[in-house]
């Protein structure tokens, strides 16, 4: 991107546009932008059949034109605000705080947005990427349901054809999302191979790309996968932490002094960091799924206790045994039961520009819990883990630290496991 | 070792296609994947590929899926694999594996190369291998005197096709449509003319695969390949028999079949 473009679109901005180029894809100055291949450092990549090679080459030189177009830019930034329900609020919640050391806690409410989680942000986003691509149908996989949901959400939007591939086990345990997709006007695919998980909805959703792949978009839900998924999802992610940035700083007249988010596959999580990579005193971390604990390895701790491997067409962290066979994860949490993880984790973890930690499934019901009763606030488990996570947090850091939380869904979908879980 | 040159050198000089037949390693049981390939050998398949069971093979259909899930339940290791490839290529096929990227990088490059030279093997199919990420492939695989294969696609434009096939030794795996593994009605339209693009930028020896169950489909194909690669249908034969001896017998009579379609 040219800085004529840059200046242009801010002037231009300042009158009340919600994202710019700039805002977009970090401006085009970052030094971590995926390289040519798709690289973050040794992290990304495309292991992928050659089959998809010019689909992806399609999908990537699409969206490079996208990105800087203002015509694009601004369908984007006007669903975002009119159809998402953007910006989201930030919510300081000082009686949750009590628990965290007396820590001021910020959340950026993600939950608020339409069909109730972040993943409507980078939905949109490609969705009408894919109508730029001339392509009629969609596919998603989904772990939670919350991407299926978004994915089916703007699918009816926008008229396209639109089918989801999602585990067995996770219909069951998310049977309420899979009737809001049908509901939606999607068909929905249960994945009875494998572990009958998010891993195995996408390994089905990659066959039915390379065999429809002429009128079809996969419209991939998170940080993961073949580049330019990483990058695209990411950068359409990236308005969380672009808001959140200028709310903090108009609420507080300072920065943050962590920010915390939880982290399967990895896309609210660098939705919320990205923009603040180079306030070098801003801490980012990031909380995995812990399970039911490291010992018993019934867990998605990927980047914590995982090894450098091969998964999804991408080089990054994996859950894998010594001959590199993947590991099942566990979760109570569906959207965070990934034993992979997307590249960019991988690398700000290696550069030590994030730190990465695990969090149980007790802990996480304990703050799911705890928000709902301090704050009236419902979130959804996957974020109950940078909840909890934040609440060690601001014991760490004092009373004096100001910590901004990615509430990243709100729980609806999750009463059912409540119930089972605190015997509603 | 019987290498790929020598197999395409010989079909050649009968006039024929050659016939690849694929089984993944421990299925249906760690010995009767031996013995169903060297049953396949004997009835006239020229290479073999072994597959390597790994846990997403994101490129296969239902019916591979089904075989290597049982094989890896069955316990099927790295170690295993290696065994096979050493039990197949004594029936003198060119024995090759085949092997979604993640379990060779886990095991190391080097080290992949090495022990599948020192059990015989030939070289290796990597069907989520790109040009761009296959250095450190092809340098071990050189080393170790082992040949690669890529696939090419029929979405794969010229400029691709040219360079999987710089990065192919022994032959080039023309996929013979948009989809993944399984035996179809029909091979893919898009396979002949793959193949005719796929021969203005190698002299390697073309093999089309994916799709092809019959003797009738591998006569077809064998009219404008210099192979034809068979695999769902064989594993198919082998879930679909009451017992590994009646598989057996089934997979036999499909490579006779297969064999005299080549031939045709």
């Amino acid at each position: 991107m040219t800085d004529s473009v840059h200046r242009q679109e801010r002037t231009t901005g300042a009158g009340g546009v919600l994202i710019t180029p700039a805002d977009l894809a970090g401006g085009g100055v970052r030094g971590d932008d995926p390289d040519i291949r798709g690289k973050f450092g040794v992290f990304g990549g495309r292991y992928v059949p050659e089959a998809l090679i010019p689909a992806l080459d399609e999908v990537a030189a699409e969206y490079e034109k996208a990105k800087t177009d203002l015509d694009f830019i601004r369908e984007f930034d006007h669903l975002l605000r009119t159809y998402a329900g953007r910006p989201t609020t930030i919510t300081e919640v000082p009686r949750f705080a009590e628990q965290a050391g007396g820590a001021r806690m910020l959340l950026k409410r993600e939950d608020l947005t339409h069909t109730g989680a972040h993943k409507i942000n980078n939905v949109l986003g490609q969705a009408l990427l894919t109508k730029r691509l001339g392509k009629t149908r969609v596919i998603a996989e989904t772990g939670a349901g919350q991407h299926g949901v978004a994915t089916a959400t703007a699918a009816a939007l926008m008229g396209l054809e639109c089918v989801i591939y999602m585990g067995a086990v996770d219909c069951e345990r998310q049977a309420l999302n899979v009737a809001r997709m049908k509901l939606l006007g999607a068909t929905v695919v249960p994945v009875t191979n494998g572990s009958q998980t998010l891993k195995d909805a996408i390994n089905e959703a990659f066959r039915d790309w390379v065999t429809n792949v002429d009128r079809t978009h996969y419209l991939f839900g998170t940080v993961a996968g073949p580049h330019p998924f990483p990058e695209i999802v990411r950068d359409f992610a990236r308005v969380i932490g672009v808001e959140a940035r200028r709310q903090v700083l108009e609420l507080t007249g300072r920065l943050p002094d962590a920010v915390a988010a939880a982290v399967g596959g990895g896309s609210n999580a660098i939705g919320i960091f990205h923009a603040f990579l180079d306030d070098e005193d801003v801490q980012l971390h990031g909380y995995e799924a812990g399970g039911r604990g490291a010992e018993n390895g019934e867990h998605a701790l990927t980047l914590t206790k995982g090894s450098i491997g091969v998964l999804h067409g991408s080089r990054t962290y994996v859950l894998q045994d010594e001959e590199g066979q993947t590991i099942e994860s566990h979760s109570i949490s569906a959207g965070l039961d990934y034993p992979g993880v997307g590249p960019e984790h991988a690398w700000l973890k290696d550069s030590g520009r994030a730190v990465y930690h695990g969090v149980t499934d007790a802990e996480a019901m304990e703050a799911f819990s705890l928000l709902a009763r301090t704050e009236g606030i419902i979130p959804a488990i996957e974020s109950s883990h940078a909840l909890a996570g934040a609440l060690k947090l601001g014991r760490e850091l004092g009373p004096e630290a100001t910590i901004l939380v990615n509430l990243s869904g709100r729980g609806d979908k999750d009463m059912g496991t409540a119930m089972k879980y605190f015997n509603l | 070792m019987t290498t790929l040159q020598t197999v395409f050198e010989k079909a050649r000089a009968e006039n024929r296609s050659a016939l690849v037949g694929y089984l993944p390693a421990g299925f249906p049981s760690k010995d009767g994947a031996v013995a169903a390939a060297t049953a396949m050998v004997e009835a006239g398949c020229d290479v073999i590929e072994i597959g390597l069971p790994y846990s997403d093979p994101l490129m296969d259909g239902p019916t591979i899926q089904d075989a290597v899930h049982r094989s890896l339940v069955n316990g099927t290791r790295i170690s295993d694999v290696m065994r096979t490839v050493e039990g197949v290529a004594a029936s003198g096929a060119a024995t090759l594996v085949m092997t979604y990227w993640n379990p060779v990088d886990r095991y190391g490059a080097e080290r992949f190369a090495r022990d599948l030279a020192s059990a015989g093997g030939a070289g290796t199919i990597t069907p989520d291998l790109t040009p761009e990420e296959s250095e450190p492939w092809l340098a071990a695989s050189k080393e170790a005197g082992i040949d690669t294969v890529f696939l090419v696609a029929p979405s794969s434009p010229d400029e691709r096709i040219s360079r999987v096939a710089s990065c192919c030794t022994g032959f080039v795996y023309a996929a013979s449509l948009m989809g993944v593994t399984g035996a179809r009605e029909s091979v893919g339209s898009a396979a002949e003319g793959l193949v005719k693009r796929t021969r203005s930028h190698t002299s390697l020896p073309i093999c089309v695969g994916l799709g092809v169950g019959n003797g009738r489909q591998a006569a077809e194909v064998a009219a404008y390949a210099d192979g034809v690669i068979v695999g769902s249908a064989f594993i198919r034969r082998l879930l679909d028999a009451p017992d590994e001896k009646t598989g057996l017998a089934e997979v036999r009579e499909l490579a006779q079949e297969l064999a005299r379609g080549v031939r045709r």
